[in-house]
């Protein structure tokens, strides 16, 4: 068994990422590229943003970068650096640049997360200029058509320092996603893990009674991620009881009160 | 602690009777006179050990703090309770009543104590089975999470079955009928369980609440029977988890197998399309033939009146929340709309979509002007508390309200703040806290109403006039503390990094032209060292700092926010004082999320002297809002002249310690407390309550806003 190492320019997603459209923002998405409008994707986590990007390149046959965004991201972290070899300086791209120059999408996940600074290094590429300046090099990139830059967003955390700046959102499409209704919800399992249509519905169901308690001690309610994979270990064989507890409300929460509520619930159903 | 007594040598030797009523007479003398003495209860006291004695007079002496009445009542009911009970037994009795009086006053809390046997039997069974306050909140939760409007969950009146009232679900306080713990929780999950049914299952729903209040007590018993039977079998389809640990239960408590014509009964109303009306049209043919079977140990009783009224009012004040929801929406969705008449024409619509999720099958999309619309979950919880009362919504509560009714329904009637004092009215829309008790060694629960008010804006040129005054020091105050800013500072010799760092490159290659090994560390990189700090100002406006300390804490505020302004730091200025634990008030300043404004100014200007000190539930609101805002420092500077003070009784060592108290839940949130004062005496409290390093004394008033600023960058640099 080796690794298989790939650029990610190179990195073509060959096979359908399966994705159950609930609206409109297959032909949405693709509109905005082929208009070269930069996309924002709005929506709790694990309601499927991810893999409709998946999705999304695999459809327009585009590689996909993405770059998960944190507090110690900087602005040469996404366009590029000088690094040291051989006694000599070498300009090294950083994601960002990579994408603009292959002409593929690049994916800025939980952009709120990166510092103040580094959001504005994607202003110029987010209006209809769509270049990159590297400041470094001194040079100026100019995106190709193709390029597509499409980050992500969860409105949820409703935190003075977690929001995205004005300036930054209304230079985006958005989209909105949120899990969805109880028969796709159920599909999707179905489709993901092989589970048997009756336990899907329960999974579904004990979804929904999480994301009733959400505010009253939860801050998000269980996503479609994690019945994914609640439903991969019910199928390799573990009871549902015990799945939902370790892939579900142990996930969710570490308050005592709020886990024995969470077990009930799923001792109920199951 | 100081003023409880040391205990007492065990070996030391029961006091007699007249010792013992000498030193009741010293606290009772207010309620006793030549009918009524302490002799007797002195008398049965002498039987006492030594030890026992002790803990009786102690809690006499804390209950005549009270009232003495209490107290005496306490004192002769002790000898029967030190029989029955241990002595934490008698201890929480005793505590039981005294928060019985905080609550409610002193006949109930007499009462409470003349329960003595009950509460003994209760203390027994607590002690064996598994008390309510223990799973209250997983119940709560668990009842939220399966669905619906959300349910309290509360302690039932001594005796009574469980219940509903269709908000709060009534249970008994104790469960001890099973073995072990874990049985009696899955009793009390049934209970909560049964009766989260009676919603989610409409055995209320459309007016049979209404119609059962006036029905026959037989057709009532014979109703609640007929629906424990519709409902478990609702349940066993719903959750089959449920329909096992009922089962399991039934054979744990014994239960008997339905007597006939009840099993024929239960195989009809187990049937999915029975309903809430099937149970009532048997119910009503029944009564007076048939006599309904025992109770399932869970079941809940049936109580239509209590839920005719809650359901009643209810109604009434849904239809109008969500009647203004709407026209809230519209208003949000169209903009503001001149003319209310276009709004009357009932732009909503609902459409009827499948949810399997819900009992019915379905649920509603609401629409405008023909647009589906995805309301805010306030509403949909609205709508969906509707449904489970009504089973549909009716048209006219489509019909956004006007301006006009909004004006009648949703504006309260104006209060003054003051009412709460006259007694005219107590908690609405104001916090309670709670207070502790040295003396008791407990928390008085929900003791004090605390309020938020504004300090009025004065605009009298106080702000610029103190700007104008001090113009060489606010310059000085801005470069010092734009110096402590968090500015962007260059690593060297980094082993990643933005940019090459050109010198340690040169020596890494002088290194190996030598020989020796060269580093890897070759490269700068930019760190922001963020100031991660949320500091909240506590301003002592009592009556005490009248005067020039007044105007000190203003010129005081006005040089910090400049610092502040220049530092970055986020900030919150709230302004102390009240009268009694009735009138806490805490008055805005400046909120976290609020600029420096010209308004913010006018409020500083506008802090006014008021009444008392009452500093714990100032500091546990504050502390709260701190919590709320991320922050990786955050600080809570108390600006005060005096000790904690207030009307009644919240002084000396009380005050103190319930400041203390309310500063170490603060250190636990993770909150810095700080003090800075001008009471010279302060030494002598201080650090007891702050700590020893957690304060600063300034002598001279007239320096309070040089030092303030300053003591302001000491501690966050």
């Amino acid at each position: 068994m080796t690794a298989q190492t790939l650029r990610p320019e190179e990195h073509y997603i060959e096979a359908e990422p399966y994705y159950e459209p609930v609206g409109d923002e297959i032909e949405i998405f693709e509109a905005a590229w082929r208009n070269q409008l930069p996309v924002l994707l709005k929506g709790p986590t694990g309601c499927g943003k991810t893999r409709f990007m998946e999705h999304m390149a695999w459809r327009l046959r585009r590689p996909l970068i993405t770059v998960s965004c944190h507090d110690d991201l900087t602005a040469s972290d996404l366009v590029g650096r000088f690094l040291v070899a051989g006694g000599e300086t070498v300009w090294v791209d950083g994601p960002l640049a990579r994408a603009v120059r292959c002409g593929g999408i690049c994916y800025l996940d939980e952009i709120v997360e990166a510092r103040k600074d580094t959001t504005v290094v994607i202003h110029p590429l987010a209006d209809d200029r769509r270049v990159l300046p590297m400041e470094k090099r001194g040079e100026i990139l100019r995106a190709p058509p193709e390029f597509c830059l499409a980050i992500s967003y969860n409105p949820g955390y409703q935190s003075v320092l977690k929001d995205l700046k004005q300036s930054t959102r209304q230079r985006f499409v958005a989209l909105e996603f949120d899990y969805p209704e109880p028969e796709l919800e159920r599909r999707i399992i179905e489709k993901e893990t092989g589970l048997d249509p009756a336990m899907a519905e329960r999974l579904v169901k004990f979804a929904h009674m999480t994301r009733n308690l959400k505010g009253s001690g939860l801050d998000e309610g269980a996503s479609t991620r994690l019945l994914v994979q609640a439903a991969k270990l019910i199928v390799s064989g573990i009871p549902p009881v015990a799945a939902c507890r370790a892939a579900v409300a142990e996930a969710l929460t570490d308050d005592p009160e709020m886990l024995a509520a969470i077990h009930e619930l799923s001792a109920s159903l199951f | 602690m100081a003023e409880r007594l040391a205990a007492p040598d065990p070996a030391e030797a029961p006091l007699a009777a007249e010792a013992i009523e000498a030193r009741l007479d010293e606290h009772l003398d207010l309620v006793l006179s030549s009918r009524r003495t302490a002799a007797g209860p002195a008398r049965e006291l002498a039987a006492f050990s030594r030890a026992e004695q002790e803990l009786v007079l102690r809690w006499v002496a804390v209950l005549a703090a009270a009232h003495a009445e209490l107290a005496y009542q306490f004192a002769s009911l002790a000898p029967r309770a030190l029989v029955l009970m241990d002595e934490t037994g008698v201890e929480a009795w005793a505590r039981q009543a005294m928060d019985t009086y905080d609550r409610a006053g002193l006949y109930p809390a007499v009462a409470a104590l003349k329960e003595v046997e009950a509460f003994a039997e209760r203390a027994r069974a607590r002690a064996a089975g598994l008390a309510l306050e223990e799973v209250a909140g997983v119940l709560e939760r668990l009842v939220q999470g399966l669905g619906g409007r959300p349910l309290k969950v509360e302690a039932a009146e001594g005796g009574a079955r469980p219940w509903t009232d269709t908000e709060t679900l009534r249970l008994p306080p104790v469960l001890g009928l099973l073995p072990g713990r874990e049985e009696n929780f899955r009793l009390y999950k049934a209970m909560a369980v049964t009766l989260w049914a009676q919603g989610w299952f409409g055995t209320w729903r459309a007016g049979l609440a209404e119609r059962l209040a006036g029905a026959a007590p037989a057709v009532v018993a014979l109703y609640e029977a007929c629906e424990a039977l519709r409902l478990e079998a609702c349940l066993g389809r719903l959750l089959p988890g449920v329909r096992r640990e009922l089962a399991a239960l039934g054979e744990a408590l014994g239960a008997a197998p339905l007597p006939a014509p009840w099993d024929e009964a239960a195989r009809r109303l187990a049937a999915p399309e029975a309903s809430a009306a099937d149970s009532l049209a048997l119910a009503e043919a029944w009564a007076g033939r048939v006599a309904p079977p025992p109770p399932r140990p869970w079941q809940g009783e049936a109580r239509p009146a209590e839920v005719a009224a809650v359901q009643a009012a209810r109604i009434e004040r849904e239809r109008g929340e969500l009647r203004r929801a709407l026209a809230a929406l519209a208003e949000e969705q169209r903009g503001p709309v001149a003319d209310p008449i276009r709004l009357e024409a009932a732009p909503f619509r609902l459409e009827r979509v499948e949810d399997p999720v819900l009992p019915e099958g379905f649920t509603f999309r609401l629409e405008l002007d023909g647009q589906p619309l995805e309301p805010p979950d306030e509403v949909r919880g609205l709508m969906a508390s509707i449904v489970q009362d009504l089973g549909e919504i009716p048209e006219e509560y489509l019909v956004p309200a006007g301006p006009g009714e909004y004006d009648a329904e949703a504006r309260p009637p104006e209060r003054d703040p003051r009412d709460v004092w006259k007694g005219m009215y107590h908690e609405e829309g104001a916090c309670l806290y709670d207070e502790w008790d040295h003396r008791r060694g407990h928390y008085r629960k929900r003791w004090c109403v605390l309020r938020e008010l504004d300090v009025h804006p004065v605009r009298d040129g106080f702000v610029e006039r103190t700007l104008r005054r001090h113009r060489g020091l606010v310059a000085s105050l801005r470069r010092t503390f734009e110096v402590l800013r968090g500015e962007d500072r260059l690593l060297r010799r980094q082993p990643e990094g933005e940019e090459v760092d050109i010198d340690a490159l040169v020596e890494a290659h002088a290194d190996a032209a030598t020989g020796r090994e060269m580093t890897d560390r070759l490269f700068m990189r930019k760190r922001r060292e963020e100031r991660s700090i949320a500091v909240m100002f506590m301003v002592d406006m009592s009556g005490s700092t009248k005067g020039w300390i007044n105007d000190a804490e203003r010129e005081a505020l006005v040089l910090l926010c400049e610092a502040l302004e220049a530092l970055g730091d986020r900030y919150a200025i709230y302004g102390f004082s009240g009268m009694t634990r009735k009138r806490c008030e805490l008055f805005r300043i400046k909120r976290f999320d609020e600029p420096y404004s010209e308004e913010v100014r006018a409020r500083i200007s506008g802090i006014r002297p008021q009444d008392y000190t009452r500093m714990g539930v100032a500091i546990r609101h504050l502390a709260r809002m701190l919590r709320e805002v991320e922050a990786r420092t955050k600080l809570l500077i108390t600006l005060s002249d005096g000790k904690p003070d207030d009307f009644d009784g919240y002084r000396g060592a009380y005050g103190i310690e319930d400041t203390r108290m309310a500063l170490i839940e603060a250190k636990r949130e993770g909150i810095h407390p700080f003090c800075i004062t001008i009471d010279r005496e302060a030494r002598e409290y201080l650090p007891h309550m702050y700590g020893a390093v957690n304060y600063v004394i300034v002598d001279d008033v007239r320096r309070l806003p040089f030092k303030v600023s300053d003591i302001y960058r000491r501690l966050t640099s």
